[in-house]
Parts: structure tokens; C-alpha cells; sequence
């Protein structure tokens, strides 16, 4: 108790106007930024995945299997923050076992067993079968039995089996983009339906959050394909990092758009809760939402990705301008979610006053906390990589 | 038909509950935990009998707080300045439109007296608490359904039951829910059930010196509620969000959120 006075108590002095007394307490925090921003890169890398199997863009096969892998690794992650955000962790079966069904948030245990399960999994597995059979073949020890483990002790390489492998990967790719569709626009309904809040209340809140999503998700398997080709010493392919640079380019248009609209769309509207949150806009969110995620995040990347589509730049200055975009887009996109989760809770809902969040260093909801989940996803990703090598030579042909 | 029906409702039901609590042993506790809760009654009180609401005439409160603190020592609410089940606002309107609200400590200390160089144009207290909306959206948000709205239409939480995800904390327009420090689970006003179940009034509601605060049911009975809502014009917060609280305000002035 005392503990959660001395945690409080110093807010009070960081209030202007007035605020409802239980908003004193910001509910949401830091890890509650995680989630989302993670989900996000999950259906990101995912979608991205698709373009080989549904829309036959052969440029980006290269990253075919990283982006799969890489989105396992997040997805994998994606609950912790949530497990450790509620105050009773050792209740949180219950969602599963007695789930409220008029409940967003209830829909995200059945979601979530959904695409892993259902999408992933299969798909990750159909791919990677017939490889790990002949992988199991010609190894010794350890790794033998976990590849042969993980064929589930399937042995047929024959043409047939492989033509049916392929042909559940296109059916479980088309099912699999709802799906992952469904994974995020569902975490943007969590805020977008809650109607006491003006800030997340809006019916594009999914559709802004899914195209955010895929930009951060493009974004990520960018980095990681060009950081891990450089560690291995390898030549990066420069068509398949252009074809990713111009996806990450033209859904960075759409996600600006979207993102223009919405706010157009409120000042236009102009609400009761407007000058509340014009004052959120130029005072406390100024630099997280004009600064960093507009102008860093979106303005920046936007203009280094179009100079190379109208400039002939050389291939080494493309890189460069491609990595420092790609990463810009990730803090942009982290940021879109501290916005909207934490800009969601600095103003009262008496619409009189705004109040502050001041993140600690340590504790569970603290920051360290957090860099951990944002950086287990990576140790997994690893872990991943070793077990199943993505790369386009371990390919048995 | 009707009888036959219902039979059959629940013949399915216990059958479902049955099979699936093989699976899932969760189910059987959720089946055993709400005969429990049929023991929140005592004998004779049947919660269909009522629909329970609150009055108030802003015109009456004197904003000494005791109401705050009456609910806080009835209910264990942590004696800090950041968690209410109820608390009580102050609103001072000043010439050329400008507007002070404060709560300072809910009003559980009373106010200090507000030193201003403008015009006075009007002042007035504000007592406010959970609506028990009668389309709650806390309720509807909770993953688990640890807060529900009971029969006679009070919406409560089972910190048993209850994960402490928050969610209903962001659903809430009213601002009316904390999380308690020690149980980490959602708190908000009961309407004192404890009591309304033996007959007995809410602590705010007993304690308050003026009356301000009117305590009875909606339905069409000879109660004191009833009786305000004839002879009031009353409002409710937020109407345009669709909860239908059962919290009705007289004399609510349009400053007011």
C-alpha cells in the first residue's frame, strides 16, 4: 500500500486541470506498448511472407522462410507482456476455460491457439518437411533427432508428397492473410471499440493498425535479412531488397494516408473531446507523436525511400538508405503505440485535464522489463535459425 | 410449452457442462461458485423484486464529503487520495466562462475555500459514483466475466474470478473503477450490496446530512426514488454514450462530465 502511495503521490503534482480521482493511476502501461508493437510485426512478417506463396512475387523468396521464422519467434513472445501486465497471472487460464464472449479480449486466446497453430505451425511445417527429412538423413546426434522429431517422423519425399506440401501451403497462405488480418485489426479493436475513449474510439483504429503493422513487420525482415547476410558473409541481394523497400514504401503510403484521414476525419468532426486532445497533441504527446512518429518514423523514411525511386542512387547508398529507413520505421512504429496507448490515458474522461506517465526502471511494468521482451523475440528468432535454416543453400533441391 | 422449454434448456446446458468439464475442470467451479453466489440474499430477499437506482439533487449537497468517507471506511477503500468508489466534485464558474473543478483527497476532507479574483457566476458540488449503467460496458469487456450485473441491477466484480487485465478500468466512462493495492483486483461502488440485500440503505446515502442522496428502486413502487424522479427534472451523464445509468441527477448543471 505505501508502495502505491510513493508511486502516486508524485503524479498529483504533474496534473493540469482536473482528472476523475481514480485516473491518477495510469492503467495501461509500458508493456501494454510491447504487445501491440510485437502482434504488429508478427502479422507483418507474415503478410510479407504471403507475397511469395499467393502473389508469386519471386523477388522476395530469399526472405521466404525468415520472415515465417521470424514471425513464430514474436508471436511466441507476444503474450508475456500480457501475462506479466495482469495482476493475477495465475488466473489467466480462466480466459480460455471461461471466456466472456461479448468480450474483444477474450477472442484473443482462441485467436492467438488460431494462428499459431493453425497458420504457422502448419505452414513453417509443410515448407520445411521435406528438407528436414533429408536433413535427418545425413546427420549425427543431437541435431538428427530433433530434425527427425520434427518431421514428426514423416519419411515421404516422394514427388507426390512434396506436391501436396506445396499445394497445403498456398491453401493455408490464403487462409493464413485473414488470418493474420484478423490477429492484428483484432488488437486494434481492443482500443478501436472501447467507446468511453475518444482517443482510441474510432472505426479505423483495425485498419490503421493492421497497415502499421505491415509497414513495421516489412521493416523488421528488411533489418534482420540484411544484418544476418552481413554477419554470415554473404552478398545481399539487391532485387529482393528493392522489391522490400518498394512494399515497405507503397504501405507506408497507405498507413500515412490512413493515419492523415483519422486525424482530418477529428478535427473536422471537431467532438466535445477535441480541445482536450489538441492540448494532449501540443503539450504532452508533442515530441512522441510530432517529432518521433511523424517526423522521424514516417516524414524521414518516406522521403530516403522515394529519393532512391526518383534518383538513380547506387546500389551501396540504396543499403544505406534502406537500413536507416527500415530502422527509423521501427521506432516510428513503436512510438504509433506508445501514442495510442499511453495518449489514450493522459487525458481524464471529464475531458478537464491531463495527467502525466512516468516509466520505471525496474519492477515488472518497468523498462528493463520490457527491453527484455523486446529482446527475447531475437534469442528465439536464433534458436529458430539454427534448428531450421532458413537460408536459400540449405534448400535441398 | 414455456416450462417445457426451459427444461430443456437446462437439461443442455448441464449436459455441456458436464462433458466439457472432463476437459476443462474450470467449468465445474464456474457451475459450483454461482450457487454460491445465490447465498449473497438472505432469507427473503428475492433480487427480481428490484431494480436499484440512486438519486441526486446537486442542489442539496454541501460538499462535506462524508459520504466519501463513510464509503471508504464501509467498504475498505484504501484510505488514499487515489482510489474512490465514490467521491465528490466541486465546480466553480467564473465570469467569462471559465471553469475550476477540483476533488481534492474525493472531497473526504471537505474543501477549502477556493480564493478567486474573477466574478463568482455560480458554484455547486457534484457527487459522483459507479452509474450501474444498465448497459454496463464494463461488463461487457470483462474476458472473464468477473464483473456482471446482477438481477436487481447492480453491477459487481468477483475479485475471484477477476484476472486484474484493467480492461474494464479503460470501458468505464465515468472514471468509477480502481484497481484495488492490496488485491489487485477491480473495486467499484456496490451500492453498499452488502447492505441493500438486509434492507439497509448505502453508507453515502445514510450518512449524508442534507439528503442529498436518494436511495431506492426504479421500478414502480412507492419508493423514495420514484418519488424524486416524479418531482424532478433529472438528467444522467454521458447519455449520448448509450449506458443508461441508474444514477439520475436533479439539477445537473451542463459543466458537468
Amino acid at each position: 500500500m505505501e508502495e502505491i502511495a510513493h508511486q502516486l503521490a508524485p503524479i498529483l503534482e504533474q496534473i493540469t486541470g482536473y482528472i476523475y480521482p481514480n485516473e491518477i493511476e495510469l492503467h495501461w502501461r509500458i508493456l501494454i506498448v510491447v504487445y501491440p508493437y510485437i502482434t504488429g510485426l508478427v502479422a507483418g512478417a507474415f503478410i510479407l511472407a504471403s507475397l511469395v506463396k499467393v502473389f508469386n512475387v519471386r523477388e522476395v523468396q530469399p526472405t521466404y522462410r525468415l520472415s515465417l521464422l521470424t514471425a513464430l519467434a514474436f508471436l511466441i513472445v507476444a503474450p508475456l507482456p500480457l501475462l506479466a501486465h495482469i495482476g493475477h497471472p495465475e488466473k489467466s487460464l480462466e480466459i480460455f476455460l471461461t471466456p466472456n464472449f461479448s468480450s474483444a479480449m477474450a477472442m484473443f486466446g482462441f485467436i492467438y491457439a488460431w494462428y499459431l497453430m493453425a497458420v504457422l505451425l502448419l505452414e513453417i511445417w509443410f515448407d520445411y518437411r521435406r528438407d528436414l527429412i533429408i536433413w535427418a538423413k545425413n546427420e549425427k546426434g543431437l541435431m538428427k533427432w530433433i530434425h527427425r522429431i520434427f518431421t514428426l517422423f514423416s519419411t515421404d519425399t516422394s514427388e507426390r508428397a512434396v506436391r501436396f506440401d506445396k499445394r497445403s501451403i498456398k491453401a493455408i497462405t490464403i487462409v493464413g492473410i485473414p488470418s493474420a488480418f484478423l490477429l492484428h485489426g483484432y488488437v486494434g479493436f481492443i482500443f478501436g471499440s472501447v467507446k468511453a475513449n475518444p482517443w482510441w474510439s474510432s472505426v479505423l483504429m483495425p485498419i490503421v493498425f493492421l497497415f502499421s503493422a505491415i509497414v513495421s513487420g516489412i521493416a523488421l525482415v528488411l533489418l534482420i535479412y540484411m544484418v544476418v547476410t552481413l554477419v554470415r558473409g554473404k552478398e545481399i541481394n539487391m532485387a529482393c531488397l528493392d522489391k522490400l523497400a518498394g512494399y515497405l514504401f507503397y504501405t507506408m503510403i497507405i498507413d500515412f494516408s490512413l493515419e492523415a484521414l483519422d486525424f482530418i476525419h477529428r478535427l473536422y468532426e471537431s467532438e466535445e473531446s477535441i480541445e482536450i486532445l489538441s492540448q494532449l497533441i501540443s503539450g504532452r504527446l508533442f515530441v512522441s507523436l510530432i517529432v518521433i512518429q511523424l517526423l522521424l518514423g514516417m516524414i524521414l523514411p518516406l522521403a530516403g525511400l522515394s529519393s532512391v525511386k526518383l534518383f538513380r542512387v547506387p546500389a551501396e547508398l540504396r543499403r544505406h538508405i534502406y537500413f536507416v529507413s527500415a530502422l527509423l520505421v521501427q521506432v516510428g512504429i513503436f512510438t504509433t503505440r506508445w501514442n495510442v496507448v499511453i495518449g489514450g490515458q493522459l487525458f481524464s474522461k471529464s475531458f478537464r485535464g491531463l495527467t502525466a506517465y512516468k516509466m520505471s526502471l525496474g519492477g515488472v511494468e518497468g523498462l528493463l522489463v520490457s527491453l527484455g521482451f523486446l529482446i527475447l523475440p531475437f534469442i528465439v528468432l536464433y534458436i529458430l535459425v539454427k534448428i531450421f535454416p532458413p537460408w536459400q543453400e540449405a534448400k535441398q533441391p | 410449452m414455456k416450462e417445457a422449454n426451459i427444461e430443456r434448456r437446462d437439461f443442455l446446458k448441464r449436459l455441456i457442462v458436464s462433458v466439457l468439464s472432463f476437459s476443462s475442470p474450470g467449468l465445474l467451479k464456474a457451475q459450483e461458485k454461482s450457487k454460491e453466489s445465490t447465498s449473497l440474499y438472505e432469507k427473503g430477499y428475492d433480487p427480481e423484486e428490484h431494480l436499484w437506482g440512486m438519486g441526486i439533487r446537486i442542489n442539496r449537497c454541501i460538499g462535506c464529503g462524508r459520504c466519501a468517507d463513510a464509503c471508504k471506511r464501509e467498504n475498505d477503500v484504501p484510505r488514499l487520495p487515489f482510489f474512490f468508489r465514490t467521491w465528490v466534485e466541486r465546480y466553480i464558474i467564473l465570469e467569462g466562462d471559465e471553469v475550476v473543478v477540483d476533488s481534492p483527497t474525493g472531497g473526504v476532507d471537505g474543501f477549502k475555500t477556493h480564493v478567486q479574483e474573477k466574478k463568482l457566476v455560480r458554484s455547486f458540488f457534484v457527487p459522483k459514483l459507479c452509474n450501474q449503467c444498465d448497459k454496463p460496458p464494463c461488463v461487457q469487456v470483462c474476458p472473464v466475466g468477473a464483473t456482471y450485473k446482477t438481477e436487481d441491477g447492480v453491477t459487481l466484480v468477483d475479485s475471484e474470478y477477476c484476472i486484474g487485465c484493467r480492461y474494464c478500468i479503460q470501458a468505464c466512462p465515468y472514471g468509477a473503477r480502481f484497481i484495488h493495492p492490496r488485491t489487485h483486483t477491480a473495486e467499484k461502488c456496490t451500492f453498499c450490496y452488502h447492505r441493500i440485500v438486509k434492507g439497509l440503505i448505502p453508507a453515502c446515502v445514510k450518512v449524508c446530512p442534507t439528503q442529498a442522496r436518494v436511495f431506492g428502486d426504479t421500478k414502480g413502487r412507492a419508493s423514495p426514488l420514484v418519488r424524486f424522479m416524479r418531482m424532478n427534472k433529472i438528467r444522467v451523464l454521458k447519455p449520448y454514450l448509450n449506458t443508461e445509468p441508474k444514477v439520475f441527477y436533479a439539477g445537473l448543471d451542463m459543466e458537468v462530465k
